[in-house]
This record gives C-alpha cells, sequence and structure tokens, in this order.
C-alpha cells in the first residue's frame, strides 16, 4: 500500500491497518520521518516538498518488491507527504509487518534507505532568511549502497 | 514527447513541461539534453551544472538511453526525499 498525501497520518491507525490485514503477523516495524531543526542551523521554519506524480508511486513500488524478494513479510505500507510541512510535521511512514521481527526490520529499514536515494522527492528548506532546495547527501548514498554487499 | 522538469532545474529553467512535435535528431536523451542546451541562457548552465538525472517513461534512465516520440522523459537533480 503506497500514499503519497497533502494530509498528515496517523501512524496508530497505520499500525491498526496491519493487524486488520492479516492473522499470521507477529511483528510490526514501522519508521516514522519528521521535519527537524538542523544540527548546525537553527533558523529552519519548515519545507515545501515536491514530487514526480506516477514515477513516486511507480519507483516505490520497485522498491518494495525488492523487499518482498528478499525477506519472507507479509504486508508493507508506505505513506509520504507532499507540499507544506511545518517543523515536527510527520513527512514519511514506512511499515512492514512479518510472522518474526528479524525480516520486518531489515525491511522497513531497506525500504526507507532506497527511499532516501531512488523516490523522486525533493525537498525545499523555509528559513528565516529565505529558501534553498535540499541537496543530496553522499551518506544516503552510502546507506541504501550497503545492502548491496549483502546480496 | 512530453519533455518534464522537477525541483531546482523546474525552478531554474521556469519550465515545467513542453511537448515536442519536431524530433528530428532526437533518438536518445544526450540529443534532448543538447538540443535544450542549445538555447543558452539559462538553459546551458542549469542543464550542465553537476549532477542530472534521467528518467524515461517514469523510469531512471541514462542519457544514452534511447527515446521514442510517445515517451515521457523527465529531467531532475538528485532526490532528497524521505
Amino acid at each position: 500500500m503506497i500514499r503519497i498525501q497533502e494530509a498528515d497520518f496517523n501512524v496508530q491507525d497505520e499500525l491498526d491497518a496491519f493487524r486488520q490485514d492479516c492473522p499470521k503477523i507477529g511483528a510490526i516495524c514501522s519508521f516514522t520521518g519528521l521535519v527537524r531543526e538542523f544540527g548546525d542551523r537553527t533558523d529552519l521554519t519548515g519545507m515545501y516538498l515536491e514530487h514526480y506524480p506516477g514515477m513516486t508511486e511507480k519507483a516505490l513500488q520497485k522498491i518494495i518488491d525488492e523487499a518482498y524478494k528478499r525477506w519472507p513479510i507479509e504486508k508493507v505500507r508506505v505513506v509520504h507527504r507532499v507540499g507544506e510541512l511545518n517543523l515536527s510535521d510527520q513527512i514519511v511512514f514506512v511499515g512492514v509487518s512479518s510472522a518474526h521481527r528479524e525480516a520486518s526490520f531489515s525491511a522497513c529499514e531497506f525500504i526507507m534507505d532506497y527511499l532516501k536515494v531512488d523516490a523522486p522527492f525533493w525537498k525545499k528548506e523555509r528559513t528565516t532568511s529565505g529558501e534553498n532546495w535540499v541537496e543530496e547527501k553522499n551518506t544516503d548514498t552510502l546507506r541504501a549502497e550497503r545492502w548491496k554487499e549483502d546480496r | 514527447m512530453k519533455i518534464l522538469f522537477f525541483a531546482s532545474l523546474r525552478e531554474r529553467l521556469q519550465c515545467e513541461q513542453e511537448q515536442w512535435t519536431d524530433l528530428s535528431g532526437i533518438t536518445s536523451a544526450q540529443d534532448i539534453l543538447n538540443r535544450l542546451i542549445d538555447r543558452g541562457s539559462p538553459w546551458d548552465a542549469a542543464l550542465q551544472n553537476g549532477k542530472l538525472l534521467v528518467s524515461i517513461n517514469q523510469e531512471i534512465a541514462s542519457l544514452t538511453s534511447k527515446v521514442n516520440p510517445d515517451d515521457e522523459v523527465a529531467f531532475f537533480p538528485p532526490v532528497t526525499g524521505g
């Protein structure tokens, strides 16, 4: 299940949906990403998130399909917000259910790592002194690449 | 052929999308890029500035990838979501 939306989401509702989906699960692992103030700057007031409608869903589905191939997982839910967001707002939810915890832990991290480098979303920071597009982080690329060594 | 631009690139070009009917000499994504760069400012600077990603029909592609008349080709900077 993939949703791209401007509206906020409720983590508990997303978690509850897993339990209704499948009685075979013994574990749900989830990650929630938030708009944060940066360590080296305190003038961030929020951000704007742009995406490529159509391609976003395809790219996310490809990442999720790969997770299904790698781990015995039951269900995946990804919710990503777009548009204007404020400090401490929720940006992204990734949840994975499985019979045992190892698979959901790993798959959740894998999906999040690839989402950062393969899904067409772009952040533009709003600060008290203006707006600027966030540049890609090398650490994000490295985090995604380490999964390749596991194969 | 539909050509799309996103994020910082869209802003620098002040262009979100174009529809091309004259496709003479266009066989790869690189050919599209060359034609855009040949327009001069601000296209040349924006498109030759650092990392540029290209997708064809909503799948990541490379500049050497072949394009067809009905394709949707997009250019954008590295992604920063999540």
